[in-house]
């Protein structure tokens, strides 16, 4: 709406003074510029938010819930992937996940991102320059095998992980990017997917990849040795409390930032995913205090977390009431799979990330085709212009089979490749550590370093 | 001389220091250590697994006093460290059989 306005106010003087069309011009070009230094600055900001949630939001998170002696193998398994992911996008993962190609697949026009420069890409950001639209998409590239680590912490060799993540980015990441933000994209509703999927921020890209991943990885892998049997504590939840709210900050990056603007559509997403992180907070507390008869710290920031996850495909499409609805159902949903559900599967989803994004993932990407409106994103449009209803809200029910479709999609896609590169790293190397080395514990065994030397 | 060894709730370590001033005892090693007796141990609840928590942390001291002081040092020691509650911690006393201060070589209580 901006460059509109701020155009409506200087015409009147530039005509009065008989400009010529080339003043007009000057003053078009002025306003454009000014919109891409708000729009720009904004997304910056935004792509150093999120990845303030790998590093160090998600290490610290999942770093105090492990064991010490495997708090570094933890933090690191974020960190490398802040600096091999980086690589990858520049060589290929860019070009794979937004080149137009196939409705699969993105084609090869951006290797070594070639012609990904200042001039914006007017299809994914008109007002940015294309290499901060690339370095931004980067950073969601980073966080999410960055995710399914904590189902296979403090079992998994460091080298099989490098490995692991590597091919899990091209093949499962690169692919659902595509499909749901690349142009052409089989589920993208907004540049001619066949199957239109509301997925604001990465509901299907980000969560339900990973978290399902996560489950596969923690299928295959099994348990942690002595798990059931030895106290397997956090051994710092001043860590993980740490971790919850550098993440919680770094959402408004990632939900906010995905309008690609600094519009009024981000602050639209900024209060969502603020509203459902504040109630799935207080859902989980609640339901725990009453099964448990204490809230914990660790279940108010698991809470949390639930909530941005389960907003992050809704954030741009929904009101504020709606999104205090789905943070509240996330919360309680995502604690009655950790907490009630896991131990009756029996399976060693280590740090719960199945519990908390594949399942809260889930949960987002069918409410938000409840609640997605018009009424919050018109960028949906028939031909003569009028917005057109998005959700079961706007009375397009139908589109509830299409976000099925789209979690159906990222749950296969997730569930068959993780597999595959399992398989692969299992050949390759070995996915798992010995005994030996799991009883030390990873810093030892795959670092060669420990975490707290206090008599140092 | 004897050795008592007193293992009582850390929070109650300040107070027996401070008892153990005001009756002359000087010396004193001091171990954090972790331990239970008839005291059960705590339930903790993390995303909804419990843990039992059985080996609480409890601080160790141990002195050596001369014999004639035995009786004066427990009740000091155990009126400052008791609650009245379980938990409260036992006191053990055993022989010496010689003490060496290192830096000149004193033998038996003049080394204390």
């Amino acid at each position: 709406m901006r460059p509109q306005y701020a155009l409506g106010l200087c015409l009147p003087v530039a005509l009065s003074t008989q400009a010529q069309p080339d003043k007009i011009a000057a003053l078009e070009e002025a306003v454009k510029s000014a919109q891409s230094a708000g729009d720009n600055a904004w997304m910056l900001t935004s792509a150093a938010l999120v990845l303030l949630m790998t590093g160090p939001g998600l290490a610290l998170f999942y770093s105090g819930l492990v064991r010490k002696k495997n708090v570094l193998a933890t933090m690191m398994q974020s960190f490398v992937l802040m600096a091999l992911v980086t690589v990858l996008w520049a060589l290929v993962g860019y070009s794979l996940a937004f080149g137009e190609g196939s409705p699969y697949l993105g084609d090869l026009r951006y290797l070594f991102l070639a012609g990904v420069e200042s001039a914006p890409n007017g299809d994914y950001a008109a007002t940015i320059p294309h290499q901060t639209y690339m370095v931004y998409q980067l950073m969601f590239a980073i966080i999410t095998p960055a995710l399914i680590c904590g189902a296979f912490a403090e079992r998994m060799k460091f080298s099989a992980m490098v490995i692991f993540s590597a091919l899990w980015l091209l093949v499962v990441y690169c692919p659902m990017a595509h499909m749901v933000w690349g142009k052409g994209g089989l589920l993208n509703a907004f540049l001619g997917g066949k199957l239109p999927c509301f997925d604001f921020a990465g509901g299907t890209v980000v969560h339900i990849t990973s978290g399902v991943s996560a489950l596969v990885c923690a299928l295959y892998m099994g348990k942690r040795n002595g798990y059931e049997s030895e106290p397997m504590r956090p051994h710092s939840l001043v860590l993980s409390f740490i971790g919850a709210c550098l993440l919680w900050v770094g959402w408004f990056g990632f939900n906010a930032g995905s309008a690609v603007a600094a519009s009024s559509l981000a602050t639209s997403a900024f209060v969502a995913t603020h509203f459902a992180a504040a109630t799935a907070t207080l859902g989980w507390l609640a339901i725990e205090w009453l099964r448990t008869g204490k809230p914990s710290v660790l279940g108010g920031i698991s809470g949390a977390v639930a909530g941005l996850v389960a907003i992050t495909p809704a954030s741009g499409f929904v009101k504020p009431f709606h999104a205090i609805l789905i943070g509240l159902a996330a919360g309680i949903l995502c604690y009655v799979m950790v907490a009630m559900v896991k131990s009756k599967m029996g399976y060693d989803d280590s740090l719960d990330a199945f519990g908390v994004h594949g399942v809260g993932g889930t949960l987002g990407a069918i409410l938000t085709g409840v609640f997605a409106t018009n009424a919050v994103n018109n960028g949906l449009k028939d031909a003569a212009g009028k917005p057109l209803p998005l959700g079961l809200v706007d009375g397009n029910g139908g589109q509830m089979i299409n976000q099925l479709a789209g979690s159906a999609i990222a749950w296969l896609l997730a569930i068959v490749g993780t597999l595959v590169i399992l398989k692969i790293c299992d050949v390759l190397v070995g996915v798992r550590v010995s005994g030996e080395d799991e009883t030390q514990g990873l810093d030892l065994s795959q670092h060669g370093e420990e975490g707290y030397n206090l008599e140092a | 001389m004897k050795k008592i060894e007193a293992i009582i709730q850390p929070f109650k370590l300040e107070e027996v220091k401070e008892a153990m001033k005001s009756i002359g005892v000087d010396g004193m090693t001091v171990t954090e250590v972790r331990g239970h007796g008839r005291q059960k141990g705590h339930k903790e609840v993390y995303r909804g697994r419990e843990y039992q928590v059985d080996l609480l942390p409890k601080v160790k001291l141990e002195l050596v006093v001369a014999d004639g002081r035995v009786g004066e040092v427990i009740k000091a020691l155990s009126g400052a460290a008791r609650t009245g509650k379980i938990g409260d911690g036992k006191i053990f006393v055993s022989d010496v059989m010689e003490a060496i201060r290192i830096r000149n070589d004193d033998r038996g209580e003049t080394a204390l």
